[in-house]
Parts: C-alpha cells; structure tokens; sequence
C-alpha cells in the first residue's frame, strides 16, 4: 500500500557515502546491513554501487553509495561525496596503510565535503584480531581529535554493522534543521510528463 | 592499466563520460583516462582556486569572494531544456539518480535595447510589451497551428507542406512583423543567425514545439530550462560514476597521456613507460591534434557579481537572448546567469557569463552589448576558444573524435554528437526508449 502524504513529506533521505582504502571492506558492510549477506570473496561492486535501506522507526530513508572502483586509482569525482549527509570512512584494523589512507579522506572532507557531514570511522574486519595491525587507542584518539563517530565492525560475523549505521541515523539533524531544503528541486521521471497545455504565448 | 581493453577513452567531458557509461553498460571493458586532475575537461564547473589558475596564475582568490569550494564555474554555460535529449539520456540510464535539478526562473529577449521575459504562460503573454495587441492576435494564431501541428496526422497541416515552404514563407503566412520573427526565431527555435529563413520551415517548427514542450514538461516552471545544482560539471562525473559502476577504470591526473597510433591505426594509450591496448580509441579533440580542424571561436566572459542583473525581477537564474539584428551581430549573443541557489557561487554571490561567436580581431568588444546588461562586476575574465571537429569519423583509423562544444544554449547538439559517434563506434543506434534497470531497491 501507498504510504499517507503525511509520512512522506516526513520521512528523510539522508546521502551516506562509504570512503577507504581499496579492500578496506566497503561493499561488504553495505551488503551485510543491506541484505544481511556476507561473501568471503566479494567481487568488485559492479552493477549495484546505488542502494537504499528505510528505518521506519527513525523515518529515515538511506540512500548508500558505494565507490563503484573509483577509488583504485584515487579518482573518485567530488560529486559522490557532494551533498552527503553523512560518510562512514571505512579502515581494515590489518592494514596500518588503510588506517592512512582513512586519515587523508578524514582531511579531503573537512576541507571539501559539507561542513554539518556526520562523519563516521569503521575499523573493519574486527573478527582478524590475531592479525590486528593498528590499535583500537590510536584510532579512538585520532576520532576524538577529529570529531569523528568510531566503532570497530566486522562484516564477517556481523558484529556492530546495524549499530554503525542507526547511530548515523540518529546523529542526522532533524528534517526540520536540515541544512538542505531541495527547495525548488524537480524531481526528473518519465511518468510525469503532463499533457501538453494548450497556450497561446509561445 | 597494461591490459587491454575494448576501449579507451581520453578526456572526462560530458560527451566521452557518456560514450563511457553507454559502452559500459554495453559490457565493454573501459578505460576512461583523463591528464587533469578533474573530470569535466572542456566542460568542467571549476572552483575559485582552479579558476585563479586558469586565468590568473599566480594570483590567489580575494577573500570578499567566500570560499574556493563553494563554487562551481562552468567552462561551457547550457542550460537544459526539460524535454530535450540530454534528460532522455539521463533518465534512459538512469544516471539521474545522481544528480539534483532546479527549474531555471526566466528566458528573457533582448528587444529595442530592452529586455523582456519570455512569455512562460498566457497571462504573461497578455501583458508583454513584446507585442502589440493586433500582432498577439497574429502570433496566437501561428503558436496555435505549431501547437496542434502534428507530422503523421495531415489534417494538422492545414493545406501547408512544410517541408516544402521556407520559414520565411510560413511567417509571412500568418502575417508576422520582422521584430515578431526575430522573438520566435531566436528566443523560442533557439536559431543562432538568420540562415534558417530560408531554409525548410519544419525544423523550426519542431524546435517550437520542443521549446513549448520543455515549458510544460514539469510543474511550475517559469522558462523551459533547468540546471543542475552544483553546476554542469555534475552531468560529466555522473556518467562517469554510471561507467565506474559497470566496471569502468578511471584515471585522472596522467598529464603524459597520448594516443598510441600503429600503421596510421589507433590502437591504445601511452602514458610515459606505460603501454594500454584497446580495438578503439575515443577522446575529445585536444588529445588528437593532428586529427582536427578549427571551425570557429567563441568568445566568452564570466563574471562574478554580489547582485543579480538588473530588470530580471532578481531572478537567481536566467537566460538572456541578444538576437544578431538588436546587436547589429552576425550572430546571436547569450548571458546565462546563476546563482548561489543552484550552489555554484558563494552565498549572495551571482555567476554571469556572456558568449558569442567572434567575428572581429577585438573580442572583448564583441560582448560589450551583453557585458551592458550585467551592471556592476566584482571580477571578469575573458576567454577565446576554438572549436574543433575532427577530420576524420573514425572507421578508418579506429580513433573516434567528438567535436568540440559549440556555442549552443542548450544540449541538443551535444547529444546529437553524441548519438552519432555511439553509431559509428558500436555500428547500431541508441535505442533512447529502452531503459536499463540501474537501481537495486532493498
Ligand atoms: N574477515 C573479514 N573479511 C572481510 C570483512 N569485510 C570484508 N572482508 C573481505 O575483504 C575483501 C574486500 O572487501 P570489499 O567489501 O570488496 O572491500 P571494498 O572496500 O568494497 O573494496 P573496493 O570496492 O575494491 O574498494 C573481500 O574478500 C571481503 O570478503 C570482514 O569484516 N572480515
Ligand atoms: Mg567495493
């Protein structure tokens, strides 16, 4: 069934980006909280960088971007992370150059991104402890410094995925403080062109 | 990127960031290599910092401008027309998933040394000073006929064969005054000089047509144009992420980036000791610069002002015709003007940019009639471009040139471009009604 006007004209779309080193585990947290499925050998995300995901209880409608492989060569356009409510950097805890590599998207932001972004860091593959590589400390402090949202996450076992991104959730600024209205914003579609009006003036 | 591939692209501007997103969306392996460190290339939206460089090298932004990122200056202003074909584009690939639209808030004419909106709706028709009351009737008329003008339903015709007739011929059909047909002719068919008078009048007919359809293509729109927030250098880095999503390879910043030629035959890439194979090269007119001519120059200046322009009911985006007769030109005139509101300047800041075709030795004179219409400008910068087309079409030497963006308002001719050279690289044309399923819903 439709949903009422009432609860559409309520219900948020946040833009959350995901940003990290090549193999860091991005694709695989958005599938784990999108589809709650997990693959040991996650092929390169073709065909399906663009997903959203409702939270009824919070009226929040994520739509998630994936880089789609930008990023192999550090040429992701400046238009994926444009006008992003939140992003979540993601690091792999086995790699100290992934942790590197979070830390210059921490900056490429700042310096770029929407000043109100909810900026979130995952130390991912937190299930690899044996061959843990850059301490939960440094990356608590290096949050803290920065102003940053951190959790350590595992899109293997599933462990603290949903709660990473619901505390994004709740971290968004209300519709009503939202830094931007799409005021004047035309939604393009096929369906929705009209009749043509008859009229006289051109 | 030594592999091979089934093609290399050279250049992000919009037209290869298309071709790249169709390709790959075709299957094929995609290389999109590009020297700057920015997409967009020719048509690129540039930020204060990147547009110093460009025209005051060593020079840094003034402060009273607000921040370097708040800003998205295009290199080629269009504006889109709402039911043009680079929205069938967008919405055949589904690429507009990615991008933001805001209505453009008025088209206006210059006319006697004045300038007046484009009626949008038949209210504003009845009050323009664009005509007289007699000649309203006369144009009503002939708006009624191109309204109702349909090219397989002969009773619409109306004993008129327009193929046949000149536009000149259906003008004066209906009785127009020359001032009345400069208004349609420039302002509605978006004709650039006056060539098309005497050439068959169904192509100007269909171009109304198209101009009305665009006006009432979404609600409430006050002109037929929209534009994208953050500027058009969103429309190049959204195909580019759709050819990126069908495992399209992007690189930017190679500045050493050349077409690998073998016998005369273009047959890959070489990037200092670097060597990338591809059956077909594809790239906008600079990297191949032995295989284009100039065919024209456009002059342009952008302006960067803390107003909008005068007698535009402050409007935050507009589009300004200077037709060639009201300027005494060959050639037509265009400002485009856009504000914060469509997040390409800082807040309380408008961009303005007038172009034209150059006919002269002297550019910057050429658009003083439109620089007169902007009023006070806190910083100018004036650039001369060529414009290029290739020599060749690609089928004998696998290197497939796009030509470069002429001086067009809108995208139709850019998509014109771009349709043919899909034709000549895949030998099939596009089929704009078939819709590839992009979203994945959960
Ligand atoms: N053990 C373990 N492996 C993981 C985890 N998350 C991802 N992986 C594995 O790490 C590899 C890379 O994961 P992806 O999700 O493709 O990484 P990505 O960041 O999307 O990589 P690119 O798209 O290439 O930038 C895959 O083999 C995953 O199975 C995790 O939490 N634990
Ligand atoms: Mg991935």
């Amino acid at each position: 069934m439709a949903a009422p006007l009432a609860e559409l004209a309520q219900q948020q779309t946040a833009k959350l980006v995901l940003l990290g080193e090549m193999g860091s585990g991005k694709s695989s947290l958005v599938l784990r909280y999108v589809k709650g499925q997990f693959f040991d050998y996650q092929a390169s995300t073709v065909g399906a960088a663009f997903l959203t995901k409702t939270l009824p209880e919070l009226n929040v409608k994520f739509e998630i971007w994936d880089t789609a492989g930008q990023e192999r060569y550090h040429s992701l356009a400046p238009m994926y992370y444009r006008g992003a409510a939140a992003a979540i950097i993601v690091y792999d805890i086995t790699s100290p150059d992934s942790f590197t590599r979070a830390k210059s998207w921490v900056r490429e932001l700042q310096r770029q991104g929407n000043p109100n972004m909810i900026m979130a860091l995952a130390g991912n593959k937190a299930d690899l402890e044996g061959q843990r590589a850059v301490t939960v400390e440094e990356a608590q402090a290096y949050a803290a410094e920065n102003g940053l949202f951190y959790v350590e996450t595992s899109a293997k076992t599933s462990a603290n995925v949903n709660e990473l991104f619901e505390e994004i959730a709740r971290k968004l600024p209300k519709p009503e403080a939202a830094p931007r209205p799409p005021q004047g914003g035309i939604v393009l579609s096929e369906n929705q062109q009209q009749q043509p009006k008859k009229s006289t003036c051109c | 990127m030594n592999e091979e591939y089934d093609v290399i692209v050279l250049g992000t501007g919009l037209k290869e960031c298309i071709i790249s997103g169709l390709l790959s969306v075709d299957k094929k392996k995609v290389l999109h290599v590009d020297r700057n460190n920015y997409y967009g290339g020719e048509s690129a939206s540039l930020n204060l910092i990147q547009l110093f460089e460009r025209f005051r090298a060593g020079a840094a932004p003034p402060p009273s401008l607000g921040p370097s990122r708040d800003y998205n200056v295009d290199m080629v202003p269009k504006f889109m027309l709402a039911n043009g074909k680079l929205v069938r584009v967008l919405l055949h690939t589904d690429v507009v998933k990615y991008l933001e639209f805001k209505a453009v808030d008025g088209s206006y004419v210059l006319q006697k040394g004045k300038i007046h909106k484009v009626p949008a709706n038949d209210s504003e028709a009845l009050r323009s000073p664009l005509m007289g009351l007699f000649e309203k009737r006369r144009a009503r008329n002939f708006f009624l006929y191109v309204q109702d003008y349909d090219e397989s339903d002969p009773k619409t015709h109306k004993g008129l064969d327009l193929n046949r007739m000149t536009m000149a011929e259906l003008y004066k059909h209906y009785d127009l005054t020359e001032d009345t047909q400069d208004f349609i002719g420039h302002a509605l068919a978006l004709h650039r000089d006056d060539a098309y008078l005497t050439q068959s009048a169904m192509p100007t007919v269909l171009r109304i047509k198209l101009y009305h359809e665009s006006l009432f293509r979404y609600e409430g729109l006050n002109s037929p144009y929209l534009y994208p927030r953050y500027g058009l250098g969103e429309l190049p880095q959204a195909f580019a992420r759709l050819s990126a999503v069908y495992g399209g390879t992007y690189m930017l910043n190679q500045p050493a980036v050349e077409v690998l030629y073998e016998n005369g035959v273009a047959v890959g890439i070489k990037n200092g000791a670097d060597v990338a194979r591809a059956k077909l090269v594809v790239g906008d007119p600079s990297y191949f610069p032995d295989k284009v001519r100039v065919v024209g120059k456009v002059v342009r200046a952008i302006a960067i002002m803390n107003h909008p322009i005068p007698n535009t009911d402050n409007a935050h985006s507009v589009q300004i015709i200077l037709p060639q007769k009201q300027t005494g030109r060959k050639s037509d005139m265009y400002v485009f003007c856009c504000s914060y509101a469509h997040n390409v300047a800082a807040k309380d800041k408008w961009l303005a940019f007038v172009s034209t075709t150059m006919e002269t030795a002297n550019p910057e004179a050429e658009l003083s009639a439109g620089m007169a219409l902007l009023g006070p400008v806190e910083e100018k910068y004036i650039e001369v471009r060529d414009i290029c087309e290739p020599l060749d079409d690609g089928t004998k030497d696998q290197a497939f040139i796009s030509k470069g963006y002429d001086a067009t308002t809108h995208f139709e001719t850019t998509v014109d471009d771009v349709l043919d050279m899909y034709r000549r690289i895949t030998g099939r044309d596009l089929d704009l009604t078939a819709k590839e399923p992009v979203t994945v819903e959960a």
